[in-house]
């Protein structure tokens, strides 16, 4: 371990936080949004990289390339969901997709 | 070499998360892109540091590869990228999610620092324990996780076609 298991931890904080501003904070681009969902999920998988280097198992690197391959497949469907609500209301921003029925 | 290894450690730590600063305040959708892809090949190092050379290789290629390339798709097929159009959040909408953030920032380092950490192994980590633990420990979840990438891809298909789905 080159650096203790507490300094790795706080970096992953300090992005999960950065990651829920951004979340928070961008309302009017849902492009942004996701872009913070990748931050706080960047976050996680430090954690279990961390972790799985401290307690010299593979277990968490397994569990970090398994949220890598959610996060494709998340990011595929929330793209085309954007695309598909750009069509419908000709803009990105959060805001307006507010109600059920179009 | 050792404590090379440490300093490397915090100074791409300190340019991941600068990265991540001016991704998150960039107005530019596109210029975002470009920071965080920054942000990423840092992060990616560090894992190579932590000793998970595959992850760190699938950070690079998934991550600052396929998937924000895919996002940088997506902004120029929806003509996203319009500098005079682009506009930042107010400083009023900054303030609270910055509290809320900087709280649990405060938690997990107050618990983080006060841990003590439990003593480990001191057996390196090697891709061939990796591959051992995914296809013998994990084997049904690499199963599981096929099926759901098939059905967003599916699901990617369903929405993005032409028509009313």
């Amino acid at each position: 371990m080159i650096v203790p298991l507490a300094h790795v931890l706080i970096l992953a904080a300090v992005l999960f936080g950065l990651g829920l501003v951004c979340t928070l904070v961008w309302r009017s681009n849902v492009i942004m949004l996701l872009i913070g969902i990748e931050v706080m999920l960047n976050a996680a998988m430090l954690v279990f990289v961390g972790g799985s280097n401290h307690w010299g198992m593979a277990d968490g690197q397994v569990f970090a390339l398994i949220i890598m391959a959610m996060t494709s497949a998340e990011v595929s469907l929330a793209l085309a969901l954007v695309v598909y609500l750009h069509r419908r209301k000709n803009t990105v921003d959060v805001d307006e997709f507010r109600e059920l029925k179009d | 070499m050792d404590f090379m290894e440490t300093y490397l450690f915090y100074i791409l730590a300190a340019v991941t998360v600068i990265g991540t600063i001016l991704a998150i305040t960039e107005k530019h959708p596109v210029h975002a892109i470009v920071y965080l892809v920054t942000s990423f090949f840092s992060l990616a190092t560090i894992f190579f540091l932590l000793a998970a050379p595959l992850v760190a290789m699938f950070e690079v290629i998934i991550y600052a590869g396929a998937v924000m390339v895919l996002f940088m798709f997506v902004i120029m097929m929806l003509d996203l990228g319009r500098t005079d159009e682009a506009r930042r959040p107010v400083l009023k909408q900054w303030l609270l999610p910055i509290i809320l953030g900087g709280i649990i920032l405060a938690s997990i380092g107050t618990i983080a620092t006060g841990y003590a950490a439990a003593p480990h192994p001191s057996g390196a980590l090697t891709v061939r324990d990796f591959a051992e633990t995914l296809f013998r420990k994990y084997g049904v979840a690499v199963e599981i996780i096929s099926m759901q990438l098939l059905f967003a891809v599916v699901g990617a298909l369903y929405l993005g076609r032409k028509g009313k789905p």
